[in-house]
């Protein structure tokens, strides 16, 4: 049945490498490996979930798809409406009508607004930018977004120390809307917010995705969540996917043994049934020299001599 | 009076004051630490679980004072009232370290920076042992190894920054736990390190509760984390434990409001899709302006007139505490 969706965005091959520069002419000594080779297919109107423990990568790879960072090879084919481009090799003017498409909501609601800017003077810079001119109209347009958001309209003149964290991060999810994306990441958005909070921005995110049938990639180390939100999910380890799978596979049937490990470590809210817990031995190797072989294979438990020289496929 | 009670917290007050306003952070709360066993505390943020941890270290800031009530500390020579203690003195330095150690909620800014992390281990030995450098040495690098820090012998020279996440808070544990203390209180330990890291952390907490019978106070606003490891439970809310009891008594029966809704707002591994999502509405009041009487009552949904005022705790049998007018009527809607 997937086969038959259309594919929105296209990864093959990503990497992004960052360069290591030590002495006085800052000769390149090494690079960190933080995403090292990514093959994925979005689907439209699909969420998939990104998992992976900090520092695998996870955040790196949003972020070089919308070209903030950028990456050092591969293709990322993106489907305008019909017409498929990568978004490597867009022109600067490309690229600014591309960001109309693409957007992303950050992790920290407290870092990502101006605290010298109400939400009026945060919301109208992407408004302004891609052609609303009269004050009016932007006045109109972001009392419709902050609706959407379940905020008031009468909220536009304050300034983001009046709001709760919650409702800061409604904010920057008004603020990524008002530009009619169709594809967001959303980069941990509801892992800093407190445990009550939380089902009420998830809720937001599932009933916009209806309303605007969006695309969502979710970026998190939580999987309670990304279970429940997502189609699909990808697990992430040392800036490659190590499992690739349907939400129901995944996680009645774990292949990869990062997968079952990270499965197993969740504390569960329940009384009778304990899982057994795989604890791993130790910790993230590091991106900028990576073992050689299967990046998992001096944490696993199930570890054999092919695993310490080849990449398995 | 039951031996196994260490710490035993009798309705305490702290009160905050800044700019000629109060804010009642903690607002009478009780409850028993008791040897071999984990209470959780659990709570949103703000919600003075930490203020109440730190009252039981004297290591709260400035700006606060404990008003009202008292914390017994159980030691070998009979019980002191630790909030006669003064904050520095001779008395409180002896058991802060020793007998009550604490973890703090992050190791990147809780272990100095410009200090190996075994001088900071040793730190604690040297102070309350009488014991020569050499032996301190000896002691920390039995202690690196029991935490499961490989090469301990290298690692102890070694500054914080050369750690990760998940081994910086081990050596906090290393840290609290050089004395034997009677009392672990660990503020949020793994708030900050991934879940397979935190996987280990528990492990390791739960052989010290094991081996050495240390009562562990853990803070922490994760349901997960609590069925995992939790003996007893209080859940808080605006400075004030609405809920206590035996894990099984409140994760099973949860008879305040506020458990019920924290426990159907969370989504639930394994449960998948299918599962209803029921966030709980409104935010936390202004602690400069709270309601009056059941502070939940704004976001409640079984609010109805006497609610305005304050309900007294109410026993359900067991351990299980309750403070809510309508608990009969929670619990019954628990079961269905």
């Amino acid at each position: 049945m997937q086969k038959n969706r259309e594919v929105l965005l296209s990864l093959k091959g990503v990497k992004t490498y960052f360069p290591i520069r030590k002495g006085i002419i800052k000769r390149v000594v090494g690079h960190v490996k933080a995403v090292d080779g990514i093959d994925m297919d979005i689907y439209r109107g699909e969420t998939i979930g990104l998992v992976g423990e900090s520092g695998c990568g996870k955040t790196t790879l949003g972020k070089a798809i919308l070209q903030l960072v950028p990456s050092t090879e591969g293709e990322m084919n993106y489907n305008f409406e019909g017409e498929v481009k990568d978004l490597r090799k867009l022109s600067a003017k490309e690229l600014n009508e591309a960001r109309k498409k693409l957007q992303i909501i950050f992790q920290d609601p407290y870092s990502s607004l101006n605290p010298a800017l109400n939400i009026f003077g945060s919301l109208q810079d992407p408004l302004k930018r891609f052609g609303v001119k009269k004050k009016a109209d932007i006045e109109k347009i972001i009392g419709d977004l902050l609706e959407a958001v379940n905020l008031r309209r009468e909220y536009v003149y304050r300034y983001p120390h009046e709001f709760s964290s919650g409702q800061r991060q409604r904010i920057g999810i008004a603020r990524t809307l008002s530009v009619n994306p169709e594809f967001i990441i959303c980069d941990e958005a509801v892992s800093a917010l407190d445990v009550s909070i939380k089902a009420q921005v998830i809720k937001l995110l599932q009933k916009l995705k209806e309303e605007r049938n969006l695309t969502y990639l979710f970026i998190t180390h939580d999987l309670s969540v990304v279970e429940y939100i997502s189609d699909r999910m990808a697990v992430m380890y040392l800036g490659r996917i190590v499992e690739l799978a349907n939400n129901e596979d995944l996680f009645s049937n774990p292949l990869h043994p990062y997968t079952k490990a990270l499965l197993s470590a969740i504390p569960v809210v329940s009384l009778d049934k304990k899982l057994k817990r795989i604890v791993l031995k130790g910790d993230v190797p590091s991106p900028v020299d990576p073992p050689s072989g299967c990046p998992f294979h001096p944490r696993c438990p199930e570890c054999k001599e092919i695993c310490k020289t080849k990449i398995p496929n | 009076m039951n031996s196994d009670v260490v710490v035993s917290v009798k309705n305490i007050k702290i009160f905050f004051y800044t700019d000629q306003r109060c804010n009642k952070a903690v607002n009478g709360v009780s409850f028993d630490i008791k040897k071999g066993k984990t209470l959780c505390i659990v709570g949103e943020s703000g919600c003075g679980k930490s203020v109440t941890a730190l009252s039981i270290m004297r290591l709260l800031p400035e700006l606060s004072r404990i008003e009202e009530g008292e914390i017994i500390f159980n030691s070998e020579d009979g019980p002191v009232a630790i909030q006669e203690l003064t904050k520095n003195g001779k008395a409180m330095r002896k058991i802060r370290g020793s007998e009550i150690a604490m973890v703090f909620q992050d190791p990147m800014t809780s272990l100095n920076p410009v200090f190996t992390v075994g001088f900071q281990i040793m730190e604690n030995l040297l102070n309350h042992n009488n014991m020569s450098k050499r032996e301190a040495r000896k002691e920390t690098i039995g202690l690196l190894k029991k935490m499961g820090i490989s090469l301990p012998e290298e690692r102890i020279d070694e500054y914080p920054h050369q750690y990760s996440g998940g081994m910086r808070q081990r050596a906090m544990i290393a840290m609290a736990m050089s004395c034997n203390p009677k009392v672990l209180i660990a503020d949020e330990p793994t708030t900050s390190l991934d879940v397979t890291i935190q996987a280990q952390i528990f492990e390791l907490m739960d052989r010290l509760k094991k081996e050495y019978e240390t009562a562990i106070v853990l803070i922490t606003h994760d349901m997960g984390v609590v069925a995992e490891l939790a003996d007893d439970i209080a859940v808080m809310y605006m400075g004030n434990i609405i809920e206590s009891g035996t894990l099984k008594e409140v994760l099973s029966n949860p008879a305040h409001p506020y458990t019920k809704a924290l426990l159907e707002s969370i989504p639930v591994l394994g449960k998948g899709k299918n599962q209803k999502l029921e966030p709980i509405r409104g935010t936390t009041p202004d602690p400069f302006n709270r309601p009056k009487g059941c502070q939940f009552e704004p976001r409640c949904d079984y609010a109805y007139e006497k609610c305005k005022d304050m309900p007294a705790d109410e026993l359900l049998g067991g351990e299980h505490v309750v403070k809510c007018w309508k608990s009969q009527e929670v619990l019954k809607d628990a079961k269905k």
